[in-house]
């Protein structure tokens, strides 16, 4: 097993019991807004939320801090440090090497000494995504990664963000509310609603028999192949 | 047409209470900047007492300050992260200094550390005790202010700093206080220039003893029994002192972003 999640609790209006493993590496968790799918990203990340919670990742158990886990968490809005320049936002848990080889990779020698605010959507996407794998992790998790780009540069960064992560062959759980990325992020998809899983698996077996109407409406963007 | 109207007619007066009372605030400094003569000034700088209350008064409010810090930091941290009812009381309580007057506090630790008090310490009328009403009236502007601004310290900006290898200790310092320092800077300034001009709590409670309790406010008040020239003298220089602190700390704020 690549991902093996149990997640059980309560955290305020919200009752989950949600579990889901699979042997692909990339995991894609698609539901409405509010369905639970960013406490699901924190509670891997290793938050302390009163959450009863079982992570394992190619076989190891993650437990711990967050500084434990090594796990690469870039959150909704990508959660840039606005008082620390692109480079110094690269190398806050990495050495200088591993910051200098992110920087090249992803293009961002020009705005090393820029800070956060003057960036674009895409630019910060792309300075989160090399602060997350500066560190070396085992996995990332990334949240909604999409969600702050207007509709032009959306297709172009998924590309980009895709390409990067079939490079890595990185362990990944992305979270969307947008059926359009599920096909294109590839890989196992969970649909979440209300903290429950409501079906799981490839997009062409969830195509075949649609669990319930969000999951039909997800499909909707991608017909049953013939 | 007739809306206009109505606007202007209460336009003007509005405006005329707004500049009333911009007024009204800044006219004892202005009175006090203008009517101060200053040979007045000179000869009060050189004054043995005005020298050993102004020492006393930096001295003491200093100290004040730094246990406020030291210990509001934290409390101020736990207030803003923590949506346990505990903690709303807690914020209840550390706010009533600001509304119970000076002089209650100073009675209250008059019978709590007085010569006869129930806890059998007596620092009743000693420097200790102008440090304590310091503390007690200045701690809330701080801790206030502070936990306003680690209120806007987004849960998920620490989640990633300790994701990136960062401790908590470091996520908090690296992070968290960058955030909120406005607020934190605001807070000291707040809470420093309350401990300097503190008079009530510490008349009652540590006396005015020249060299010993005897801080800025407190000389005035002296001073004003024999000669209003040295009072008036005192209180400018305090003033001076006050609004340079305030300066100070204004242009280190905006220097920090």
């Amino acid at each position: 097993m690549s991902w093996r999640v149990r997640i059980d609790g309560r955290l305020g209006t919200l009752e989950l019991a949600l579990r889901f493993e699979t042997s692909e590496r990339r995991v894609v968790i698609v539901g409405p807004n509010g369905a639970g799918k960013t406490t699901v990203l924190r509670a891997i990340a290793g938050a302390k939320l009163g959450l009863d919670v079982e992570v394992e990742l190619v076989g190891a158990p993650l437990v711990g801090p967050p500084q434990a886990r090594r796990l690469g968490y870039v959150p909704q809005g990508y959660g840039l440090f606005s008082n620390l320049t692109v480079e110094q936002n690269v190398g806050f848990g990495a050495d200088a090497a591993s910051t200098d080889a992110q920087i090249e990779r992803f293009g961002l020698d020009t705005i090393r000494h820029v800070r956060p605010d003057a960036l674009s959507g895409g630019e910060r996407q792309r300075v989160a995504l090399a602060r997350a794998l500066a560190i070396r992790p085992r996995g990332l998790l990334l949240d909604e990664p999409l969600a702050a780009l207007d509709a032009r540069r959306h297709r172009e960064v998924r590309a980009s963000l895709v390409a990067h992560l079939a490079a890595d062959a990185l362990p990944a759980i992305l979270v969307t509310h947008d059926p359009r990325d599920v096909a294109a992020f590839d890989g196992h998809v969970v649909v979440v609603d209300r903290g429950r899983v409501i079906q799981q698996g490839r997009l062409e077996a969830l195509a075949k028999a649609p669990a319930d109407p969000f999951v039909e409406e997800l499909l909707a963007w991608h017909p049953a192949p013939p | 047409m007739r809306t206009v109207q109505a606007t202007r007619l209460v336009r003007a007066p509005a405006g005329i209470a707004g500049v009333a009372l911009l007024g009204l605030v800044v006219s004892p400094i202005a009175f006090l900047a203008f009517a101060t003569a200053p040979e007045d000034l000179v000869r009060a700088l050189q004054d043995e007492r005005l020298l050993s209350a102004l020492v006393l008064s930096v001295q003491t409010s200093v100290v004040a300050l730094v246990i406020t810090v030291l210990g509001g930091t934290p409390l101020a941290w736990w207030l803003a992260r923590s949506d346990r009812r505990i903690a709303g009381v807690a914020e209840v309580l550390v706010e009533l200094p600001i509304v119970v007057p000076p002089a209650v506090i100073g009675v209250g630790l008059l019978i709590g550390f007085g010569r006869n008090g129930p806890l059998g310490v007596s620092l009743a009328f000693t420097t200790t005790a102008v440090v304590f009403a310091q503390i007690i009236v200045s701690a809330p502007f701080f801790v206030r202010s502070a936990a306003a601004g680690f209120r806007r310290v987004d849960e998920d900006l620490l989640l990633v700093a300790q994701s990136l290898g960062a401790s908590p200790l470091r996520a908090f310092a690296r992070v968290a206080v960058p955030v909120a320092r406005p607020s934190l800077v605001a807070g000291i300034g707040l809470a420093w220039a309350r401990a300097l001009g503190e008079f009530g709590a510490t008349l009652l409670f540590a006396g005015n003893l020249p060299g010993r309790t005897q801080t800025m406010p407190l000389a005035i008040y002296a001073a004003l029994e024999s000669d209003v020239r040295v009072a008036q003298s005192i209180a400018l220089v305090l003033a001076a002192f006050a609004l340079l602190v305030f300066g100070a700390l204004h242009f280190l704020s905006r220097e920090a972003r």
